[in-house]
């Protein structure tokens, strides 16, 4: 008898040791994972709006109007048509629309044109003369890529002239940060007293933490009248690439410095000793020890630098220029990426226009590019990390 | 002079001095951390410094090679005389010091570069003008390292084993040419085999180098130096010297009853 | 033997004082620049005015009584007797003039009696270097009615007026409450959210492959530039949301008039550029807490969320803080993603509900900042010193909270 009692003892004590169902606490793990989850959600929000957008703006039809009307009346089965001389010329492959129907240019000879009547589902009919003809404008891929000039009026996408704008702004930015900030980041690592370090590292951080735009007032009150000054007002225009590159440069500069210092600061003190007891100097033993050693990390601050440079919007709207414009000249006024983006979406803009789709398809391409940058410098400090012992 | 003209002029002259301590204080701010040190270290032998922990060993070998400098607190009363000039003079160059003065330390810390530029890099920026690649054979071979690493010579040095970049730092430093390498313990990140190695190591290189060697090992210190120095602390903390000698005299027959308590291992 | 080496040692001193040199200025290049800024400001943002007035004000003494020393009864007795009579009477249906302020029938009586013109406009620099009358000099030729006065662009009215079209009048109400709005609701809808990401991520994930996922998304996207949050706003909360962010859901507005261009959908947007970094900031202070302490917790039985509800959120929460206030001195600062969500061009009405249309303080100072005329500069310059003064406060804060924190725990 008693060793059933132990025995019911014992399988008491392991039922209540058995897992106990806690439903608050799978509840709460379950909306903790779905905020976590979020930030793929927003991902693929980001992807998806940007693409589908993107996407229409490169299958969207548009049909513009060329001047051009038709010479003489057709029955619904002509496959030879005449069209006035007026108006934009006309190649093999164009799609026009007389009145409903869309029809297919083949072939352009003296007498007029030879069609393929009713293409698209569109049924033939006959039109009388002196109808307009519209061309259809659809934006490929290629015309996107190769093109420079971007004027939506005229049919017009060619994106290079904005990406150029991008790259020159950028260029600037460039030069002006990396040198600055990675003098910076070694005079702070190498050369400064704690003292002096604890006095300027703030100031850095709050130079960093000035918003944008005003900085983009600072370029265009301050930068532009300074940079007229010294190269002559009629070379420099008040809206100009230059001026605003460079103050993104500043912009960018406490980035620079703070990634690359925490780098630098992390070459062990041992490195440093070997190379003084050989008799370096200073300055020998921080540009040939120390930087190489610290070299991944300087990488990856230089490329997250590039990248925010590249994503800048309001030091160039309200700096750089209006209205799309291909030119090497700094001094010159053009609209980049992010300005146009932002020109465009701040006025009346019609949800189903042209316009706004090629919005979502630059704003595709800037998402592309910075994300290929972001993780190449992800992927730098990852492979290449030194290792110091 | 060199040590053959000396020897020259006078047959019987006494042994050469390499570096000498005159009355020498150390301060780290308030803090003396060694006392009216005064010794002469002689040329191409091999000195010890012993004592318990704490005494200011590493403190009197760094401030000959000048690198007490990087120690913001740190200052020197006194004198440490180089070829008659005294180190601490307003007038001398730190880095030119540390050229002629090398050093070894306690964890092996070659550079994230190739051996070969590990070797070759002092020589370098100090405007070396001969055969950089004989230069680095030479200095390998000294070091006892060439054979082990004369097929990888543009491997990573972290890729060799701990002993193995302890010879390289030896390498590295050699390749300057000095005439005094100063070793911080130099042998207590290593394996016991390694350790031999580099004790063998170092009797070959005082042929041709003064070594001062501070050692926490005793046993050490008894098989491989030609002279010993017992520095130990007092109340306040500051290092005094003790005893200085031949190390078979210190240890067989210690002028200081404390010299002896230390190598009896009664304390430290 | 010493021959084979150069004798080098000078010339490598004296090229590593001249690196020493370039080290140093480069430093200083920041802090100067830093300097300028704030100087080109304050510099912008004070100094003479020239004003033409229409009717000169000191045709309206009443017994020798000055306009600006005039009480209530006799300044609305000078508009009565300077605007016309269907005026008077609009004005006083709106609101009674004994119900209104002082302060604003002296307004009424500026912009509708005297409507001052601006035509001239000097910094601060120029200030103190002439004298009135230099000044007046100036534009004495083409504006013999001018008359100067100095004029600080950031004084009480500027702050407490809506957004007007005639500068003088001009202030920031408007768009500081229409930050404050937006960042409300950014905080409400990323604070929550993100810090619950952060418990996940650093008290339950595992090491797998979603989670590694999960991190790198979330590292990823805190580098992405802010106007593409602005587009995804735009593509998401205002259009395809647009029901639910114009309110049209709650009945607040008739659906086919709805916009989704309200504050909902701005501050939403906001959320999300914020969320990255609220979550990143999390995790660090979640980190920072001892191990020892959820040991010891969980040795007495605690489960998994009564050990971060009572040991490690307590101990993460003052670091937590400061991370969410350094993200929302970022998201004060945008401007890009809510120009392209859509904030108003002009508009006066103070935000009444998350549905109303609005403006920020940042987008207010670009669109100043875009006008051609030296007077929109000026008030432009008061502006940012607004903004930068809120931003310091923020930071601030958020410095002496994160000292605290690591002083308590030390």
């Amino acid at each position: 008898m008693e060793n059933t009692m132990e025995y019911e003892d014992s399988q008491a004590i392991q039922a209540s040791l058995r897992k106990k169902s806690r439903p608050v606490e799978t509840m709460i793990q379950a909306f903790l994972f779905l905020c976590g989850a979020l930030s793929i959600l927003t991902t693929l929000g980001i992807i998806y709006s940007l693409g589908s957008e993107a996407m229409l703006f490169f299958t969207r039809v548009q049909w513009e109007e060329i001047n051009k009307t038709l010479a003489a009346e057709i029955g619904a089965n002509d496959t030879l048509i005449m069209l006035s001389q007026s108006g934009k010329s006309l190649y093999e492959d164009d799609i026009i629309r007389l009145q409903d129907e869309y029809i297919r240019v083949l072939a352009i000879g003296e007498d007029g044109l030879t069609v393929e009547r009713g293409v698209q589902n569109t049924i033939p009919a006959a039109h009388p003369a002196d109808i307009d003809v519209f061309l259809e404008v659809k934006v490929t891929l290629r015309e996107f890529f190769l093109q420079k000039d971007w004027n939506p009026q005229i049919g017009k996408f060619g994106i290079w002239a904005l990406v150029n704008a991008t790259l020159m702004t950028s260029l600037f930015a460039t030069l002006v940060a990396i040198p600055l900030g990675l003098s910076t980041a070694i005079y702070l690592s190498e050369y400064a007293s704690t003292k002096v370090r604890n006095t300027l590292k703030p100031i850095l951080e709050i130079l960093a933490g000035i918003p944008t735009v005003v900085f983009g007032y600072f370029a265009l009150t301050f930068m532009t009248p300074v940079l007229r000054a010294v190269f002559g007002r009629d070379v420099v225009e008040i809206y100009n690439t230059a001026s605003a590159g460079i103050v993104i440069g500043i912009l960018v500069l406490p980035l620079v410095a703070s990634m690359s210092e925490d780098a630098l600061s992390a070459v062990p003190r041992s490195l440093r000793e070997a190379a003084y007891s050989l008799g370096a100097t200073k300055l020998e033993t921080a540009l040939k020890v120390v930087v190489p050693a610290a070299f991944s990390g300087i990488m990856a601050a230089f490329i997250v630098a590039i990248s925010r440079a590249i994503g800048e919007t309001m030091i160039v709207a309200i700096a750089a220029g209006a209205g799309p414009a291909f030119t090497f000249n700094p001094f010159k006024s053009a609209e980049t990426m992010t300005g146009h983006i932002v020109r465009i979406s701040g006025g009346d803009i019609s949800y189903d226009s042209l316009d706004y789709n090629s919005l979502f398809a630059i704003g595709l391409m800037l998402f592309f590019i910075t994300l290929t940058l972001n993780i190449i410098s992800q992927v730098i400090v990852k492979r290449f990390r030194e290792v110091y012992e | 002079m060199t040590a053959v003209q000396l020897q020259s002029q006078n047959p019987t002259a006494s042994k050469q001095i390499a570096i000498e301590t005159r009355n020498l204080n150390i301060y780290y701010g308030k803090f003396l951390a060694i006392k009216n040190n005064n010794m002469k270290i002689e040329a191409r032998k091999i000195t010890a410094f012993i004592g318990p922990s704490g005494c200011g060993k590493s403190t009197l070998l760094r401030s000959f090679n000048r690198m007490n400098d990087f120690v913001p607190s740190s200052w020197a009363e006194g004198e440490i005389l180089y070829h008659g000039n005294n180190l601490y003079e307003q007038e001398i160059d730190a880095v030119e010091v540390r050229r002629k003065i090398g050093m070894v330390f306690q964890k092996p810390n070659p550079f994230p570069k190739t051996i070969y530029e590990n070797v070759a890099w002092g020589a370098r920026i100090n405007g070396y003008q001969g055969n950089m690649d004989e230069l680095v054979e030479e200095a390998l071979r000294q070091a006892a390292l060439w054979d082990e690493v004369k097929d990888k010579l543009k491997q990573s040095g972290l890729s060799l084993s701990g002993g193995q970049q302890q010879r390289l730092c030896i390498a590295r430093a050699i390749a300057i040419k000095p005439e005094i390498i100063l070793m911080d313990e130099p042998a207590s990140a290593l394996d016991p085999i390694a350790t031999l190695k580099i004790e063998e190591l170092i009797r070959t290189l005082s042929e041709r180098y003064t070594i001062v060697i501070v050692t926490h090992n005793m046993q050490q210190a008894a098989r491989s130096s030609d002279y010993t120095a017992f520095l130990n602390m007092n109340e306040d903390r500051a290092g005094y010297l003790v005893e200085f000698g031949p190390t078979e005299a210190l240890f067989t027959n210690p002028k200081e009853k404390i010299t002896e308590e230390y190598i009896t291992g009664r304390f430290g | 033997m010493t021959d084979l080496f150069a004798a080098n040692l000078p010339s490598r001193h004296r090229t590593g004082k001249i690196w020493n040199i370039l080290f140093r200025a480069s430093t200083f290049v920041g802090i100067i620049v830093l300097v300028i800024l704030l100087l080109t400001i304050i510099n912008n943002a004070f100094g003479y005015v020239a004003f033409e007035y229409k009717i000169n004000p000191d045709s309206l003494v009443i017994e020798g009584v000055p306009l600006e020393e005039m009480s209530k009864e006799q300044l609305t007795q000078v508009l009565q007797e300077n605007v016309s009579k269907g005026l008077f009477r609009n004005l006083e249906n709106q609101q009674p003039f004994e119900n209104r302020e002082r302060d604003e029938i002296y307004g009424l009586i500026l912009e509708r009696v005297l409507e001052p013109q601006i035509v001239g406009i000097w910094n601060m620099v120029d200030t103190i270097q002439l004298s009135r009358q230099e000044a007046l000099a100036e534009v004495i030729d083409q504006h013999p009615n001018a008359t100067i006065e100095f004029m600080s662009w950031l004084d009480l009215q500027f702050l407490t007026s809506p957004q007007s079209s005639t500068v003088v009048r001009a202030g920031i109400r408007t768009a500081v409450l229409g930050s404050l709005w937006t960042i409300m609701v950014a905080v409400l809808f990323a604070f929550p959210i993100g810090v619950g990401g952060a418990i996940y991520l650093e008290e339950y994930a595992e090491d797998n492959k979603l989670n590694r996922f999960i991190r790198t998304n979330i590292y990823n996207l805190s580098g992405v530039p802010s106007i593409i949050y602005g587009m995804l706003g735009l593509a998401i909360f205002v259009r395809v949301l647009n029901k639910l962010t114009s309110g049209a859901v709650f009945g607040v507005v008739d659906p086919i008039n709805s916009n989704g261009r309200t504050i909902l959908s701005a501050g939403l947007t906001l959320g999300l550029l914020i969320l990255p970094m609220i979550i990143i900031n999390a995790q660090e202070a979640i980190k920072a807490v001892p191990n020892s302490l959820r040991l010891a917790s969980y040795g007495l039985g605690g489960t998994r969320w009564q050990t971060i509800w009572h040991h490690v959120l307590p101990n993460a929460l003052p670091g937590v803080l400061t991370g969410a206030i350094l993200a929302v001195s970022r998201a004060f600062g945008e401007t890009a993603p809510l120009v392209v969500v859509g904030a108003s061009t002009f508009i006066t009405i103070d935000p009444q509900s998350p549905f109303s249309k609005f403006t920020t303080l940042p987008i207010q100072i670009y669109q100043w900042t875009s006008r051609p005329q030296d007077e929109f500069r000026s008030i432009a310059a008061a502006a940012i010193i607004v903004l930068l003064i809120l931003l310091l406060t923020l930071n601030t804060t958020a410095i002496l909270l994160r000292n605290r924190f690591s002083r308590r725990m030390n």
